[in-house]
C-alpha cells in the first residue's frame, strides 16, 4: 500500500499507484457471463490520461467541478481519475435518481462538465429541467449507438487530447468532491469533501480491512455513495488491488461472479445480505435430514472456534462447500448505507463469513465506527476508527444520547449551505443525529433517531421534505410528511415508515375521493420514498415568521396522540 | 412479431406465475411493488424470467424507475 501520509490529494496518489502497481489488474468488467474488459494500471492510466489532456484543452481548471452520473463500470473511476488528475472536484452523483432531481443537483453544484451514459442522457433531455441548469457546458456521454442523437453532447469514446497532461496539485484542505447525502427537495445536502478527508479514512480503514494486489472487491453498490467510492476506488487502487463491475446487477450474476472472480470483499446493504441469507437458509433447510445433522454440528464447531476471533482457513475447510459458493476466497462481506439487524450478522459469521459492519454517514467520510472482529459482536456496530472521537452527547440514565463525532474524515461543511452546516458541525463536533450509548468494551450501539428522516434497507436516505412536492395543491388546508418515529421515537433501527400529516379544510371530511388522490400522487414516487399512513391534525401547523413550518414544535403536538390509532392506513 | 398487447399479457400473466397469484388477478396499470409487495430484488429476479421467455436482454437502466406492468412491457417490445 502506498504511504498515504506523504500525498497531498486523490489524485496524486493514485497518479503514483498507476505507475508502482503498473502490471497488476485493478479493473474487470463483466455483462452477464461475458468478460467486457480487463484492465491492469498501465492501461487504466493509457485510457485516462488521454481523458485529463481532453478535459485540460476544455479549459477544465484547478477547481472546476464535474459531475459523474454513470452505472459501476470501469469509465466512472477512468473519468474520475481524469478529473482528479486535472484538479477538478468531483461531483458523483446517484443514477437512479429522476432526471429532475438530477438537473436540480447539478444546477446547485454548479458543475460545468458532466459525464454520463447514453440512456441517462436521453432520460435527462426529456426532462424540462435541463434549462434550468445553465451552469452546464461541456457533456460527456458513453457509449452512445452510431446514429444517436447526442443533443449537444459529445462522446466520451472520442473526447481524448494527444501529448502528456499537466498534473494539477492539490492541498489536503482543498474540495476533492462534493457528494450529495441527500436533499433534492428543498435543501440539497452537498457534503463538501477534501482530499484530507478521504486520505484519511483510507487509511483508518485499510488498518482493519487490508487490500493487497490480487485483493478482487466486487463493486455492487453505487460508486456515488461513499462506501463504494472508498472500498470500490480509492481503497483498492492505492493498494494495488483489483475491482470488478457487473453491469448487470441480476441475483444470478451476482452469484455467480463469486467463484468466476474469487472476490475478496464485496460491499452489500442490508436488504441484499438478507436476500443471500434467505437463499443460503432455504438450501440447508432441503438438506437430507442426516447432512442437514452433519452440517448443524459444523457450524456448531466452527462457532466455537470462531468465537474470539475470525479464522477463515478453518471455516473455509470445516464449511467447504458453504465457501466454496462464495469463491472460496472471501474474508468479509463489508454491509453499509442502513442498520443491519444482529441476527443476519450472527448467521453469516457462524458461517465463518465475517460481516463488517459498521457505521458511518456521508458527512463523516464513510465510516465512523466498525466491527474489528476482536471478538466480534453482531449487537454492535463496532468500534471507532483510528483516528475517530466518539461522544455521547446529553446521554439518558441509560447512556443514550446523541452520537457526535470529531476527526480528520469529517467533510468541511455543506456547499452554500453554511446555516446548516453550523447546526450540524458544533464546536468541531459533528452531530449525527442518530442516537446510541457506548458500552464497556467500546463499542458503539445505536438505537434509534433524533433527526427527521428514515433509512430504508436499501440503504436509502429519505428525508420527509423531499417527497412533500408531489402532495403540491391537495385540496387541504395544509400538510407536512414526517417520519413516524420523529414523532413517536422508538429504540429501532428499523421498519422506519413515513406518514402524511393533514390539516384538513374547516367542515372537510377525510373522503374517499381525498384518500385516492393521495394514493394516485404517492403512486408516482418511487417505491422506497412512499409514505405508509395519514394522520388527521386539528390544528394550524406552527410556522415561523417566514411561514416555514416548524416541524419540532409540530411533531410534539403529534405525539400527544396515539400512535396506535392516528395512523390512518392508504 | 407480437403486438404490444400480447406482450403486455404475457408479462401479467408470466408474473402471475412466478409470484403464485391466480391468473388474471393482474392488470396493465398495477404498480407491482405496491400490488406484489415485493422489492427491488424480487423485481430483478422476476425481470430474468421474463428476459428468457422473450429471449431478450434489459439492460438494468432501461427498467430503472419503471414500476408498473404497462411500461415495462413496452421496454420488452422495444427490444423485440
Amino acid at each position: 500500500m502506498l504511504d498515504l501520509s506523504q500525498y497531498q490529494s486523490i489524485g496524486e496518489a493514485l497518479k503514483d499507484a498507476l505507475d508502482r502497481f503498473a502490471d497488476e489488474v485493478c479493473l474487470i468488467e463483466a455483462d452477464r457471463e461475458r468478460e467486457k474488459e480487463r484492465l491492469t494500471y498501465r492501461e487504466f492510466k493509457e485510457r485516462s490520461h488521454p481523458l485529463a489532456q481532453a478535459l485540460q484543452d476544455a479549459g477544465f481548471t484547478a477547481g472546476e467541478r464535474a459531475g459523474i452520473i454513470m452505472t459501476n463500470q470501469s469509465k466512472w473511476l477512468i473519468s474520475a481519475y481524469a478529473i482528479f488528475f486535472a484538479g477538478g472536484v468531483l461531483v458523483p452523483l446517484d443514477y437512479k435518481l429522476t432526471p429532475e432531481e438530477h438537473w436540480q443537483l447539478l444546477k446547485h453544484s454548479g458543475a460545468k462538465f458532466l459525464i454520463t451514459e447514453y440512456p441517462i442522457w436521453r432520460q435527462l433531455n426529456l426532462s424540462a429541467g435541463r434549462s434550468s441548469a445553465t451552469n452546464l457546458q461541456t457533456v460527456l456521454v458513453t457509449e452512445a449507438p452510431a446514429n444517436a442523437h447526442l443533443a449537444g453532447a459529445l462522446r466520451w469514446e472520442e473526447f481524448r487530447g494527444a501529448g502528456e497532461p499537466v498534473f494539477v496539485p492539490r492541498k489536503r484542505s482543498d474540495t476533492a468532491s462534493i457528494v450529495y447525502s441527500s436533499g433534492t427537495g428543498g435543501r440539497p445536502k452537498g457534503c463538501m469533501m477534501t482530499h484530507e478527508n478521504y486520505l484519511e479514512q483510507c487509511v483508518a480503514l485499510t488498518s482493519i480491512y487490508p487490500f493487497w494486489p490480487g485483493v478482487r472487491y466486487l463493486s455492487i453498490l453505487p460508486t456515488n455513495h461513499a462506501i463504494d467510492f472508498m472500498v470500490g476506488f480509492f481503497g483498492p487502487f492505492t493498494c494495488g488491488a483489483a475491482v470488478v463491475h457487473l453491469r448487470t446487477l441480476r441475483p444470478e450474476y451476482v452469484r455467480e461472479a463469486f467463484p468466476k472472480y474469487k472476490i475478496t470483499y464485496v460491499s452489500l446493504v442490508p436488504l441484499v445480505l438478507k436476500n443471500l441469507q434467505k437463499g443460503l437458509q432455504t438450501r440447508f433447510d432441503a438438506l437430507p435430514a442426516l447432512k442437514r445433522k452433519i452440517f448443524n454440528v459444523l457450524v456448531a464447531f466452527n462457532k466455537a472456534l470462531t468465537k474470539n476471533r475470525p479464522r477463515l482457513g478453518l471455516s473455509r475447510r470445516l464449511l467447504k462447500q458453504v465457501h466454496a459458493a462464495f469463491g472460496g476466497e472471501l474474508r468479509a462481506i463489508i454491509v453499509g448505507g442502513a442498520f443491519t439487524e444482529p441476527q443476519t450478522l450472527q448467521f453469516f459469521y457462524d458461517l465463518g463469513i465475517p460481516v463488517a459492519n459498521g457505521y458511518g454517514l456521508t458527512e463523516a467520510g464513510t465510516a465512523i465506527t466498525v466491527n474489528d472482529l476482536k471478538p466480534f459482536r453482531a449487537d454492535t456496530v463496532g468500534k471507532p476508527l483510528p483516528g475517530m472521537q466518539v461522544r455521547i452527547v446529553n446521554p439518558a440514565p441509560d447512556g443514550v444520547g446523541e452520537v457526535s463525532v470529531r476527526s480528520k474524515t469529517v467533510m468541511s461543511g455543506y456547499l452554500d449551505d453554511p446555516e446548516l452546516t453550523a447546526e450540524t458541525i458544533v464546536d468541531g463536533w459533528l452531530m449525527t443525529g442518530d442516537l446510541g450509548r457506548i458500552d464497556d468494551t467500546g463499542h458503539l450501539q445505536l438505537s434509534g433517531r433524533k433527526k427527521n428522516m428514515i433509512v430504508t434497507e436499501e440503504g436509502k436516505n429519505i428525508y420527509p421534505e423531499d417527497v412533500e412536492k408531489v402532495f403540491e395543491s391537495l385540496p387541504v388546508k395544509e400538510f407536512c410528511v414526517f417520519a413516524a418515529n420523529y414523532i413517536w421515537p422508538k429504540r429501532s433501527m428499523v421498519g422506519e415508515k413515513l406518514v402524511l400529516i393533514l390539516h384538513l379544510e374547516q367542515g372537510q371530511n377525510y373522503s374517499e375521493e381525498l384518500r385516492r388522490d393521495i394514493n394516485a400522487r404517492n403512486n408516482r414516487l418511487l417505491n422506497y420514498k412512499r409514505v405508509h399512513g395519514v394522520i388527521l391534525f386539528e390544528e394550524d401547523f406552527p410556522r415561523t415568521a417566514s411561514l416555514k413550518i416548524k416541524r419540532n414544535v409540530l411533531a410534539e403536538r403529534l405525539a400527544k396522540l396515539d400512535s396506535a390509532t392516528a395512523i390512518l392506513p392508504l | 412479431m407480437r403486438t404490444l398487447e400480447q406482450t403486455t399479457q404475457e408479462v401479467l400473466d408470466l408474473a402471475a406465475k412466478h409470484f403464485q397469484l391466480p391468473a388474471g388477478s393482474l392488470a396493465p396499470g398495477d404498480d407491482f411493488f405496491k400490488k406484489l409487495g415485493i422489492d427491488s430484488l424480487q423485481t430483478l429476479e422476476m425481470l430474468s424470467r421474463l428476459e428468457n421467455h422473450f429471449g431478450i436482454e434489459l439492460p438494468d437502466y432501461e427498467v430503472q424507475g419503471v414500476s408498473d406492468f404497462r411500461t415495462l412491457a413496452e421496454r420488452i417490445q422495444s427490444r423485440l
